[in-house]
């Protein structure tokens, strides 16, 4: 059975060959038959992969050690959830899943595309074709998961066990929609300067996708950070470490992307650099994807003593961003430039948004690749990280989100930031009243934090403004207000949530970044200590013995300052046997908003424990806010204009538009 | 060999990155709380040597409790929050140094931001202009006339 996975893959890299060329050569020949091969092949493709993918994990699921991928990644006493995410948690299985993502969307593509011309369909098809032969090739000849071991060992090596957690069965595939989606824009993009062609249709075609693509990666992303958050054990939820910003990157340039889709499909301005923005938001991923597969990251001599697998992808990496920038810079200059705004606008505006994005991408980028170029170029180490990003991201953020309410209040063509201004007199009042709020109420709260926290009210409070505007608020009946708010399109509750969400999000930042507070110490069973108002008693610890591992488990209980119990909080460490590896599982309670966090460490010469306790406020609202932002994109993903397809206008379209035909 | 090797190394690295995080022990902390709080934001300024992308207050790798002990006897010493940071860098090199130093070297990663958002902006400002000044051009004599004649008819 395992083999048959091997032979479906080597099918499938045949059939994407097939993907690759015929639709292709049919578009450019418009040879309508040949151009309909692309959706069946694509489809086979896709099951073929799919059904490689099952028999994976079937052999996951079966603990069969004669697969070496099996073997060393995973333990026959190890929990079945686990024993099917660990199909995903190595190097061959997340390579496999990535490329059955991205036959999936192909798939998508190749069944609801029937609205688009049959030859930017059938070209469409041909790039994700291309993008599938590379990583099927790459799967095949570096990375085969299929690989069998003679004789079969008894008993596998088991999954590394910080990987041994929910966390991981959702992030990676939540994480690779996200990545992978944004090939569908990147295909989109190459198929459009293939054929010269790009209008505002074009601009409604890609913007589902960079939609569904952006909100799969903002929860991709939000997921492994709140995994890194309770699992690692020391409480922070982003570290900039490379691996992040890998997936962070395409996240900003996806973000930039989706914003100048809009101005394209509305006012068909900005296409060219839509279409740059598509093929780059893809080729971070990319880049991501060589860098966290390559092991260029732990050290640029580690990529080079074993470079089979880094040399291969950077050569995908080179072939693809080179070639389509190179398409880009043969063929950009046929499209025709769109239409004239003035500065202060809703085109500004996004133009705006666009130029920080853009910006912050970079900075990201150069700061996780600065390191590995000086080592190449002179030999000599440096390290490039948190303060480093703080004092340059940081900064670049703080405008871009003081502008974000103006955007959906400034008109189309020519905007009136005066009037703007005025119609979010009352938002800005409610975030200076925040500020005061905080400056007054909160304990040790410095200037800083407050601003943060105005900050945050401003975007909420901007956001509910465009709602309440949009609704005639205060200026028409509550029943007309009621029928309007019901009549407003699903887009403008898409932006205000997101935007919404953004602010949460960055209101749970500044909470847990300038008001956490910290409690370390030695505690004995029966100790009691304090913190932001709780008293917290360490009752003892207590062995425990797990299916894979063995766990000591100490206990709390947690009460008010006026003595109200308030339950157990367990916090432990754990042993992995197999890989002689610890973890902690960090003692974690929820208090509206905010969290306890306790984690322990050693034993003390005095029959102690080492106890560090945090209280993290408002820190779940950064997961929260993420969660808003990618209901908000799945709101604006069931738009009716998106749903519906393509505009009558297009429909008409298929002789080819004179003005937006290239020369 | 090598490989094994390697793997070897990544089998320790993981040990050393995943084993449970504790910085700072309660014995570490400096009495004079004032000193205490810039020990921590120098802390988190250094890396931690054998870690992956740790700083020295994050992790409980022995190398970093050493360092951290280090950076708080400096400070008790008397040195300023740069003098800590330079000796520091004069024994570990500046690979210790998570934010690293505005030095020519450096250039190009301290500038990015700046360059970008300027360079950007006025590229745009100049499209916007140019797309301005490249407004249909008035119609030549020739033209109008031809234009008259057309509507006459």
């Amino acid at each position: 059975m395992v083999e048959i996975g091997h032979f479906a893959l080597v099918l499938a890299f045949a059939l994407s060959l097939v993907q690759s060329t015929i639709p292709l050569v049919g578009a450019r020949s418009a040879n309508e038959r040949m151009m309909a091969v692309g959706t069946p092949v694509t489809l086979a493709g896709f099951a073929l992969v799919g059904l490689a993918f099952v028999i994976l994990t079937i052999c996951y699921v079966r603990s069969d050690f004669s697969v070496a991928n099996v073997w060393e990644n995973s333990h026959s006493l190890k929990p079945m959830l686990y024993k099917i995410t660990g199909t995903w948690g190595n190097h061959e299985g997340s390579m496999l899943l990535w490329v059955l993502i991205l036959t999936f969307f192909g798939s998508l593509v190749a069944v609801f595309g029937a609205n688009l011309p049959a030859s930017l369909r059938a070209t469409v098809l041909a790039v994700q074709g291309w993008i599938g032969t590379a990583f099927l090739l790459f799967i095949l000849s570096t990375s085969n998961p299929f690989a069998r071991l003679s004789p079969a060992p008894i008993e596998g090596r088991d999954l590394n066990p910080i990987l041994q957690d929910v966390g991981l069965a959702i992030h990676p595939p939540l994480l690779y929609l996200g990545y992978v989606g944004f090939s569908v824009c990147f295909s989109f993009a190459v198929a459009a300067l293939i054929d010269g062609r790009i209008d505002a249709a074009w601009a409604r075609w890609v913007r589902p996708w960079t939609l569904a693509a952006w909100a799969f990666l903002t929860g991709g992303i939000a997921m492994g950070s709140y995994w890194a958050y309770y699992e690692l054990g020391w409480g922070g939820f982003w570290f900039w470490d490379p691996v992040e910003n890998a997936s962070f990157m395409p996240w900003l340039a996806g973000t930039a992307l989706l914003h100048s889709a809009i101005v394209m499909e509305k006012r068909s301005a900005l296409k060219i650099w839509t279409l740059l923005l598509a093929i780059l938001t893809f080729s971070l991923s990319l880049l991501g994807t060589f860098l966290v597969r390559s092991g260029v990251l732990t050290s640029v001599h580690a990529f080079a003593t074993d470079p089979s697998r880094g040399v291969f992808i950077l050569c995908i990496l080179i072939i693809f961003i080179g070639g389509s920038l190179a398409l880009f810079a043969i063929r950009s200059s046929s499209l025709t430039p769109g239409g004239i705004f003035h500065p202060i606008s809703r085109e500004g505006a996004l133009v705006l948004n666009n130029l920080f994005l853009t910006t912050a991408t970079a900075t990201v980028l150069v700061g996780t690749l600065y390191p590995l170029v000086v080592e190449a170029l002179s030999g000599e180490k440096i390290s490039v990280g948190a303060p480093f990003f703080d004092l340059t991201f940081g900064p670049l953020m703080v405008p871009l989100l003081l502008l974000v309410p103006f955007g959906p209040l400034l008109a189309w063509k020519r905007g009136d930031a005066l009037a703007a201004a005025q119609r979010l007199m009352t938002a800005f009042a409610g975030s200076l009243l925040a500020v005061m709020a905080t400056m007054l109420f909160v304990d040790k709260a410095s200037v800083l934090a407050a601003l943060g926290v105005g900050l945050s009210v401003w975007l909420i409070l901007g956001a509910l403004t465009d709602i309440a505007l949009k609704a005639g608020f205060g200026s028409v009946p509550a029943a007309t207000m009621l029928r309007r708010l019901t009549g407003l399109p699903k887009s403008i509750y898409g932006t205000a949530l997101a935007h919404l969400g953004l602010g949460l999000t960055t209101l749970g930042i500044v909470g847990v970044m300038s008001l956490e507070t910290e409690n370390i110490l030695a505690m004995k069973p029966g100790e009691t200590t304090g913190i932001s108002g709780y008293v917290l008693r360490f009752d003892g610890v207590v062995p425990v013995r797990g299916p894979n591992y063995t766990e000591s488990q100490a206990k709390f209980s947690l009460a008010t300052e006026s003595g109200q119990p308030l339950g157990q909080i367990v916090s432990s460490k754990r042993f992995y046997p197999v890989r002689q590896m610890p973890t902690t599982e960090a003692g974690i309670r929820t208090i509206g908003a905010s969290q306890l966090y306790i984690s322990i460490g050693d034993d003390t010469a005095d029959g102690g424990l080492v106890v560090r306790i945090w209280w993290k406020p408002l820190v779940t609202l950064i997961w929260i806010g993420t969660l808003v932002m990618m209901l908000g994109g799945a709101v604006s993903l069931f738009d009716r204009r998106l749903r519906i397809g393509a505009p009558a206008g297009s429909r008409r379209r298929r002789p080819a538009q004179p003005e937006a035909v290239a020369r | 060999m090598r490989r094994r090797f390697a793997l070897l190394v990544m089998a320790m690295a993981a040990v050393l990155w995943n084993a449970p995080a504790f910085a700072v022990l309660p014995g570490e902390a400096l009495p004079d709380p004032r000193l205490e709080e810039r020990a921590r934001a120098l802390s988190s300024e250094l890396r931690c040597m054998v870690c992956q992308n740790q700083s020295i207050d994050l992790s409980d790798a022995e190398l970093a409790r050493d360092l951290r002990i280090l950076v708080r006897e400096r400070l008790m010493a008397g040195d300023s929050d740069q003098e800590v940071l330079d000796y520091v860098v004069s024994r570990y090199g500046e690979f210790v140094l998570l934010k690293p130093r505005f030095s020519l070297r450096n250039a190009l990663l301290w500038g990015t931001p700046a360059i970008l958002l300027l360079g950007g902006g006025v590229f745009i400002v100049l499209i916007a202009r140019g797309r301005r000044r490249a407004r249909p051009a008035e119609l030549t004599s020739a033209e109008a006339a031809q234009l008259d004649e057309i509507l006459r008819r």
